[in-house]
């Protein structure tokens, strides 16, 4: 098992530095999955978590140099390790300036990730920090927990308002109730509820859009469904606060699918990086 | 005793007392030969740092009559004058420092602009000369570096990181974060960082070595040096001997000594690092080397769902002082519950501080004392 890259542009560094970043404050650990063409960081639904899970998708020729690999074996050409995204985003905090910044596999007492930078130095010879991240290697066994999530047979998908908007009042409301509802319909239309003893919020929002499925499974069962009805989920206010706020990313695109009274499914895009993130209804 | 210092002078001296803030709880002020001292020392007697300034510092300076006025004082009641540096700097034109003997009284005067006078009146204690025993001079290595570079080297540790450990070599520098041993030592993040030698003002390593210490109390000093611009040197030995760092000017010398960890071998951080020996220079960036097939087989291998085995390897040097290396493997376990906060070697004094549930004259238990009380005549006096 190898795995080196190489990373020389500053804008490459940087973008990969604000998506690392984003990922660090959504988990603390999350599985780095390393194949040929991409790197994801994977967060399974668990208890432990919380039932959120996240799928971050890099495509690696954008970010990268230099990328080798040789996974656990030939048909298996893939390297799955846990890691502290925090300690990933510390070190590349050190090496905003650098002047190459390269990652490798190694073995130190335990297997690691070792991220080294050269830095621009006051002398001919560069200064190199290292920094020697632990990891832990994912047994080929457990691999199935960490497969792409597959595309619910979501009810409704529609794109969210402007990010800053919605971060806004989803933090006003968060002081106000544990729990919010969200429902939209394929007209655009999005509503976020809150209601406690004390008061009832409910912000309105239209013309958002309705993003165009095509003609893949699930949309079939929304051809026939009425573009007024509302769909709704019911989640956590403080899970969808920490997606919002951690976010560094700009994204082009940011949507979201709602299987009634389930799940909330999350989607930003971004030109070369793709965010999933699933919220469970609360029980 | 009655000194005045103005303009900028203030904001160093305000600069000074916060420094000696990050050190210890209590400001000890002394007048000495050369001018007048303010020190401090943590409550381990690991960290002490002492600001001379000289009688130039201040427009005015009248030593006080017997000239060997000290006294000790909260660190807090001091800086609590010197509060804001913005507004000293816009508004404060002279400090000026007084000694009210009769009443026990240091009465600090900050004249302001428009005729503003700020007066504190502040009560200190009488104690012993606090002086810690070291000589910059017989250090074997020494090194002078541009704060600049101090400053940038530290960022790249986290401002929680207690313990750095400095290797050098005759042309490197090695400073990397030291971790205690114990459950996290395996999970924790290590961090490097290598300077040539020629990032320095001044280079002089006398043979390769290896001391660590503890950063936060440092911080304090950077942070002078870098408004004072003031290239700061280093002056080490082999580990347990104290580190020296100073920055001087014609008018002012700051030293800050922390004690080293003494170990019987020179401590290596990265056990497994082979490829990160201080003598070597940074192996080619090979490919091959990183061969992880035998690692994983032999975590497969196992029944465990991870690699929570760590493939055996030499047993990290344990942060224990004093015992000799033979004992420790077997004592591992057992020197774990040591008292975590007396690690490093406590600095040798020169006097003994009296606390209230001892007597005067009956010295610390864990306080070797290279040189008698200062009342001793024959004494001479170190820097």
């Amino acid at each position: 098992m190898k795995f080196r890259a190489k990373i020389i542009d500053v804008g490459c560094l940087n973008h990969f530095t604000r998506v690392v970043n984003t990922v660090s404050r959504l988990t603390k650990a999350c599985v780095l999955r390393l194949t040929c063409d991409h790197l994801y960081f994977v967060l399974s639904g668990r208890v432990a978590s919380g039932g959120v899970s996240m799928w971050c998708e890099l495509s690696q020729g954008n970010f990268f140099d230099e990328f080798q690999l040789e996974g656990v074996s030939a048909d298996a050409n893939e390297i799955l390790l846990e890691v502290a995204p925090e300690n990933l985003s510390r070190a590349l905090k050190t090496a905003q300036n650098a002047k190459s910044v390269k990652i490798k596999l190694t073995k130190k007492s335990s297997a690691c990730l070792t991220l080294a930078a050269e830095l621009p130095s006051l002398s001919s010879v560069s200064r190199v920090v290292t920094h020697d991240i632990p990891v832990d290697v994912i047994p080929r066994r457990l691999w199935h927990d960490f497969r792409e999530p597959q595309m619910p047979d979501f009810d409704v998908s529609i794109y969210l308002p402007p990010l800053k908007t919605l971060k806004s009042v989803v933090d006003r409301m968060k002081n106000l109730s544990n729990s919010l509802v969200l429902e939209a319909n394929l007209n655009g239309e999005m509503n976020l509820k809150i209601d406690t003893d004390l008061v009832s919020v409910t912000t309105h929002f239209k013309d958002l859009g309705n993003p165009p499925w095509g003609d893949d499974g699930s949309q079939s069962s929304s051809a026939h469904r009425d573009p007024e009805l509302m769909t709704e989920v019911c989640v956590d206010i403080r899970k969808l606060q920490q997606f919002l706020t951690g976010q560094q990313v700009h994204p082009s695109r940011a949507m979201c699918n709602i299987v009634d009274r389930r799940i909330l499914h999350l989607i930003f895009l971004h030109e070369d990086v793709s965010l999933q993130y699933f919220i469970p209804a609360l029980a | 005793m009655d000194c005045v210092a103005t303009g900028g002078n203030v904001k160093v001296l305000a600069k000074a007392i916060h420094s000696l803030s990050r050190i210890g709880e209590e400001l000890y002020l002394e007048s000495v030969e050369d001018g007048l001292a303010l020190r401090s020392v943590n409550s381990s007697r690991s960290a002490f740092a002492c600001f001379l300034l000289s009688p130039l510092f201040f427009q005015r300076y009248q030593a006080p009559a017997d000239h060997s006025f000290r006294c000790k004082m909260p660190i807090k009641s001091v800086q609590a004058v010197f509060k804001s540096l913005a507004s000293l700097d816009r508004s404060v034109e002279k400090c000026r420092i007084q000694l009210n003997s009769e009443k026990s009284r240091l009465t600090i005067t900050l004249h302001c602009k428009h005729g503003l006078l700020k007066t504190h009146n502040l009560s200190f204690q009488d104690c012993e000369s606090l002086q810690a025993v070291f000589d910059k001079e017989s250090c074997a290595n020494v090194l002078q570096a541009q704060p600049r570079l101090m400053v940038d080297t530290v960022l790249h540790f986290p401002p929680s990181l207690e313990e750095v450990n400095l290797s050098v070599s005759s042309d490197r520098v090695w400073l990397r974060n030291h971790v205690e041993d114990g459950a996290d030592s395996l999970r924790a993040m290590m961090t490097e960082l290598c300077l040539s030698s020629e990032e320095f003002d001044h280079f002089s390593v006398g043979s390769q070595t290896s001391v660590t210490f503890c950063l936060k109390e440092l911080r304090g000093l950077l942070v002078f040096a870098d408004s004072s611009g003031l290239p700061v040197s280093m002056y080490f030995d082999e580990p347990g001997s104290p580190v020296i760092l100073s920055v001087a000017d014609s008018v002012l010398e700051a030293n800050f000594v922390l004690a080293t960890l003494s170990e019987d071998s020179h401590p290596k951080n990265h056990v497994n690092s082979d490829t990160k020996h201080p003598d070597t220079e940074q192996p080619p960036d090979d490919f091959m080397s990183d061969d992880m097939d035998s690692f994983l087989i032999a975590m497969e291998s196992s029944e465990l769902p991870g690699p929570s085995h760590v493939p055996t390897s030499p047993p990290r040097p344990t942060n224990n002082r004093k015992h000799s290396y033979i004992e420790e493997e077997e004592d591992e376990q057992a020197l774990a519950d040591g008292p975590p906060n007396k690690k490093f070697c406590s600095l040798f004094f020169g006097s003994v501080l009296p606390t209230p549930s001892q007597l005067p004259n009956q010295t610390m238990p864990s306080q070797e004392v290279l040189a008698s009380d200062s009342e001793d005549e024959n004494q001479t006096e170190t820097s």
